[in-house]
């Protein structure tokens, strides 16, 4: 034992932003490198404005193709004047969904905002007033974005009916099952939400009041345990679908008939 | 595991300042964080300040940050760091030091002096209260906190921000909050008190209270988010306000 240590505040207990002595920085490291590779990657494919049909496959990132320039239209509700990319039509509620996620949030809020960086790791700014205040207080609309992206997930159900519709007959490609598979994790995602979680029935005192309600609590809760999961293999199942389809239409990987 | 040799660096002091003073320990085979410092008590500082009580991890006395992160002393084994390896202990960062590793913790007591009670309805007319189990089992889940405070430590709204504690209740109060306004026999609505006063919308769901609690209370996920979403019911949610408004219910569980 030593003695004759000169004094330090309590403060001063903790030596930098922690005494964490494992490696806590890699996850939102990992976390800046997978989200702001999507973010990057999807903006691009947005601004891209082609490659994202080839016949029978639409890309998720254009779907629903609302703009009467889309390359297939799903359903034309903006005139030909739209000479942007139509994924802009639409783009803003899958992002607005995942950008209000409570799960994202806690990605984000740790990773890029290191509020904190990592637990028992000292925040990086100085005052802090979370989601009570401007700009965070507008989480509050998540499941507005809930109900919204059920909308485009709807549509994606549909994507993925047409993609086994080869010129009027059936046919299964891989892209038929690009397509499905995206369609399946995205549901996975929307249906596992907290916001979702709590309308289904989160929100009642007395379940033996509302049995229907109850049951369908309890099947959200089950998928909810597993929302982060789905929240990044469907992260990276739709951008995936959106790279399969614009090498085929590029012509860089040709599509495989099974049937 | 064979007896091996730890270095524990261990924060002594009091508010008005202190330091860290190592001791070298022999841990046997089967031995806890707890059980090291009990033996430097023993042979090297009989006046080493320590709370603790059941050693089962039950009674959440023994709470300290061990290398930068909040645990339960008597349920970290020993076997869990490499042989030859130097731990920190300090006492909880949150709360005001008393001496070495304890901690006044009173700031939680206050909080749960905030907490409105239990408030059941009317009596049914047998004149007892009926619930049914399915009732009652989400909230079960919040009875098991042992009230060790680790996730109120780790929570970086007031670890970080001692100008927020004034205004929020922390995880723990969050959970009892939970247990009280989930309950199917209570009448109580606490949902613009954990709004307005008692900081809800401070929490930024970063989960660092469910990570670190021993009882494996899924703080976030089961308490804080459902709460945060029933706010959004009555405050930001214009569709179920007209919905309640119609339906002529005041609240959204006692629809
Ligand atoms: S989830 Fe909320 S209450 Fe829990 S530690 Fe994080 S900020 Fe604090
Ligand atoms: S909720 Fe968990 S971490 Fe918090 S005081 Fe209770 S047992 Fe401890
Ligand atoms: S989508 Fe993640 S919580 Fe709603
Ligand atoms: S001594 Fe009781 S929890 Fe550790």
């Amino acid at each position: 034992m030593n003695k004759s240590l000169k004094v330090l505040q309590p403060s001063e207990m903790i030596a930098g932003s922690t005494n964490r002595t494992d490696a806590w920085w890699k996850e939102p490291l990992l976390v800046v490198m997978v989200l702001g590779g999507f973010a990057i990657y999807a903006t691009w494919a947005a601004l891209q404005n082609k490659h994202y049909f080839v016949a029978p496959y639409l890309s998720p990132f254009y779907s629903p193709c609302l703009s009467a320039n889309c390359a297939d239209c799903t359903l034309p509700l903006i005139g030909k004047w739209w000479n942007l990319s139509p994924a802009f039509l639409i783009l803003w509620v899958p992002g607005g969904f995942r950008a209000t996620c409570y799960y994202y949030r806690k990605a984000y809020y740790r990773s890029f905002f290191g509020s904190p960086p990592g637990c028992a790791v000292r925040d990086v700014s100085k005052s802090y007033k979370g989601e009570s205040a401007f700009p965070f207080i507008l989480q509050n609309i998540h499941r507005y974005f809930f109900w919204m992206s059920l909308v485009i997930l709807a549509f994606l159900w549909w994507d993925a009916l047409h993609a086994f519709k080869f010129e009027g007959k059936f046919g299964v490609g891989v892209g038929s099952l690009v397509l499905t598979g995206n369609a399946v994790l995205l549901s996975l995602y929307s249906l596992s939400c907290h916001s979702c979680r709590h309308i289904a029935g989160g929100g009642l005192d007395v379940f033996s009041k509302a049995p229907a309600r109850h049951r369908m609590w309890k099947t959200f809760t089950k998928l909810n345990e597993n929302h982060q999961l789905f929240a990044w293999i469907s992260l990276f199942g739709v951008a995936l679908t959106d790279v399969y389809v614009r090498l085929l239409s590029m012509g860089v990987i040709k599509d495989f008939r099974i049937i | 595991m064979a007896a091996s040799n730890f270095t524990f660096r261990v924060w002594r002091g009091d508010k008005s300042g202190g330091n860290f003073v190592e001791y070298a320990v022999e841990s046997e085979e089967g031995m806890v964080v707890l059980d090291c410092i009990h033996k430097i008590q023993a042979t090297d500082a009989g006046d080493l300040a320590v709370r603790w009580n059941c050693k089962a991890g039950k009674c959440g006395s023994c709470s300290a940050e061990i290398n930068g992160k909040p645990r339960l002393m008597c349920m970290t084994r020993m076997s869990t760091f490499e042989p030859g390896a130097t731990i920190t202990v300090t006492p909880l960062k949150t709360f005001p030091i008393l001496r070495d590793l304890v901690t006044d913790v009173s700031f939680n007591y206050e909080k749960a002096k905030q907490v409105p009670g239990f408030k059941p309805g009317k009596k049914e007319a047998d004149g007892t209260y009926r619930m049914q189990q399915e009732d009652i089992d989400r909230v079960q889940e919040f009875h098991k906190c042992i009230e060790c405070f680790l996730c109120q430590t780790v929570c970086h709204v007031i670890r970080d921000h001692e100008d927020n504690k004034e205004a929020f209740a922390g995880p723990r109060l969050f959970v009892r909050y939970a247990s009280l306004e989930m309950h199917p026999l209570d009448t109580n609505d606490r949902v613009a008190l954990l709004k307005e006063k008692q900081g809800l919308g401070l929490c930024n769901i970063t989960k660092c209270c469910t990570e670190v609690c021993p009882e494996h209370i899924k703080i976030t996920d089961n308490a804080i988010i459902p709460l945060k979403e029933r706010v959004v019911s009555q405050y930001y949610d214009p569709v179920a306000w007209l919905l309640r408004k119609v339906r002529g219910k005041k609240t959204e569980a006692a629809e």
